[in-house]
């Protein structure tokens, strides 16, 4: 019977596998979480006043 | 031998008109094009002389599998109230009731990326040019997405020369297993989805803005029961020669990256078509449950069932056409496939690949989807939100808002492959290596003698006896190779006409 067949991935040799955790990923983790944040505070800056009237009123034709 | 596949796109953005009780889409795109053509100077107080987009070639009806079936509604010739033509060669006009650019003919993806920014940049300029007609308490907002999240759609649609000889159920077949995997990084995100009687708690948030519109796997409606497979057979150049390939799977992308690995995968997918180069096929057992399966599996990690019983992720499917696009360059070059922007879409398809193998999140940056969830998936958080929260579904909305200080794409960090000097210059001018270098520098120098335009000719008035149209079947031709010459050398219309014609 037919087994599950698997596709076959490409294994070039620059595909290293995932780094491990080292003090600069964490670092680099902090740093993302950091920007994240900022944009987060940016949002809510500009985020539409009244998101449920807006979201209400985001009406389209349709289209192609 | 593959031929070398000349590429557009075509953008129908969502369209708000602020501060008034009754919004009519139609009249504020026809404002919003107008007040464009105004501020870009195609239009003066003393003259209406626009160049209008020419018709008498279009037919939207014909069938690319060599009929027209006659259960189907071929789609209405659709009424367009503004429809002009730019210097870059590119068209802008209202469709249906948005506003749509199409950019000009391209010769590879880096260049589409080019002229889809500088259509960005036009919608910038519109609704700024537009807010200096109405009234002050009023606004148009243009948004880059493809769903109003109440079962609405528009579209963005691609189009890929494709050489005639190519038997269109080759197309069909690998076409499919590429437009449903592609999914995985030409998502847009949203929230929610659009299938009836599914729910949010279902589907708290999915890849792609377009695949709940997805209903038959061939067909020719755009509107209505979205096929997966677009068979218009409408090539705007030699028919004998060519078809042109259009695509409406695909969703508008406000990521460089995204758009660029859409087009540039799809381009070498088509010449390994033509070629006779993929050695599998990937035949699924229910093409349309699958598009929606990608779109709604966030881990990609779904087997997805073969038509022979075999199961296969979409991840798995594009490693293997990225093998066998590796392989196809190799062996053939990259002469039909955008020369060395090609190694470029190679290089981005496997990094890209690997990323989202490893960890999707890790490719917030370069594709929306990843950079949408990322904003909303945080933003959800730090409130404590239910996904069913209103405001999580306007950001959604406003990640694509395109007025730069409130779109939230636009405060992504998402990468760009393009610099927007030259999509500045862009906006005016034409890519220099297809025909529209033609038709882009005809309307500059000549626009008083241009009447009309289209995708494959040009209509000219130079004031002797009868309009004389030429005709541009050859996408190829008409370059700044072929033609920059003739511009130097020519004072009017009318040498230009004598020229061409001895």
């Amino acid at each position: 019977m037919a087994e599950r067949e698997q596709v076959r991935k490409p294994t070039p040799v620059e595909r290293e596998p995932a780094e491990q955790a080292s003090p600069t990923a964490t670092e680099r983790g902090e740093e993302i979480k950091a920007e994240l944040d900022e944009l987060l505070d940016e949002i809510d800056e500009v985020l539409e006043a009244n998101a449920e009237d807006f979201v209400k009123s985001y009406i389209q034709k349709g289209g192609q | 031998m593959s031929i070398p596949k000349t590429i557009g796109i075509e953008t129908e953005y969502g369209i708000v008109h602020r501060g008034t009780e009754d919004p009519n889409p139609i009249a504020a795109s026809s404002v919003l094009i107008n007040a464009y053509l105004y501020a870009a100077g195609y239009r003066t107080e003393d003259s209406n002389d626009t160049v209008h987009w020419d018709f008498i070639d279009e037919t939207p009806g014909i069938d690319a599998r060599g009929y027209v079936p006659t259960a189907a509604m071929p789609p209405d010739v659709e009424t367009h109230l503004v429809n002009a033509v730019l210097t870059n060669g590119a068209r802008y006009y209202v469709d249906h009731a948005h506003p749509e650019i199409s950019t000009p003919e391209c010769a590879d993806a880096r260049s589409v990326v080019l002229y889809d920014r500088a259509a960005e940049l036009i919608a910038h300029h519109s609704m700024a040019a537009a807010s200096e007609m109405l009234p002050p308490d009023q606004e148009l907002v243009l948004y880059k997405n493809n769903s109003d999240g109440k079962g609405n759609s528009y579209g963005c649609h691609e189009n890929y020369l494709v050489d005639r000889a190519t038997p269109f159920g080759r197309i069909v077949t690998h076409c499919i297993s590429h437009f449903v995997t592609r999914q995985i990084f030409t998502g847009a995100g949203k929230v929610g989805s659009e299938i009836p009687g599914q729910s949010t708690d279902e589907v708290p948030y999915q890849i792609t803005q377009r695949a709940d519109f997805f209903e038959e796997e061939v067909g020719l409606e755009t509107t209505l029961k979205r096929p997966i497979i677009n068979t218009r057979d409408e090539p705007h150049a030699d028919a004998r020669k060519y078809r042109r390939l259009h695509v409406i799977v695909g969703d508008a992308n406000p990521s460089q990256v995204s758009t660029f690995l859409k087009v540039g995968t799809t381009a070498l997918v088509l010449a390994l078509i033509e070629d006779d180069a993929l050695r599998r096929e990937f035949i699924f057992a229910a093409p349309v449950a699958a598009i929606r399966q990608v779109s709604h599996d966030l881990t990609l990690t779904q087997p997805l069932e073969m038509v022979d019983g075999t199961t296969a992720t979409a991840l798995e499917i594009q490693w293997e056409l990225l093998d066998q696009s590796r392989k196809y360059v190799e062996a053939n070059g990259v002469e039909n496939v955008g020369g060395v922007v090609a190694l470029e879409v190679l290089d981005r398809w496997e990094s890209v690949l690997t990323g989202l193998e490893v960890d999707p999140m890790s490719l917030a940056s370069e594709l929306d989807w990843v950079a949408k969830y990322r904003l909303i998936e945080g933003y959800r958080e730090r409130h404590g939100l239910d996904w069913r929260n209103a405001r999580l579904r306007a950001l959604d909305i406003q990640y694509h808002d395109m007025r730069p200080e409130r779109s939230l794409a636009n405060r992504a960090g998402l990468e760009r492959i393009v610099d927007d000097a030259d999509a500045t210059r862009a906006m005016s001018e034409p890519p220099n290596d297809t025909r529209a270098f033609f038709r882009g520098k005809c309307l500059q120098l000549f626009s008083d003698s241009v009447v009309a335009a289209n995708w494959d000719s040009l209509v000219f008035d130079v004031g002797t006896d009868a309009l004389r149209r030429v005709p541009m079947m050859e996408p190829l031709r008409g370059t700044e190779a072929h033609v920059g010459n003739l511009f130097n050398e020519c004072d009017s219309a009318t040498e230009l006409l004598r020229r061409l014609g001895s």
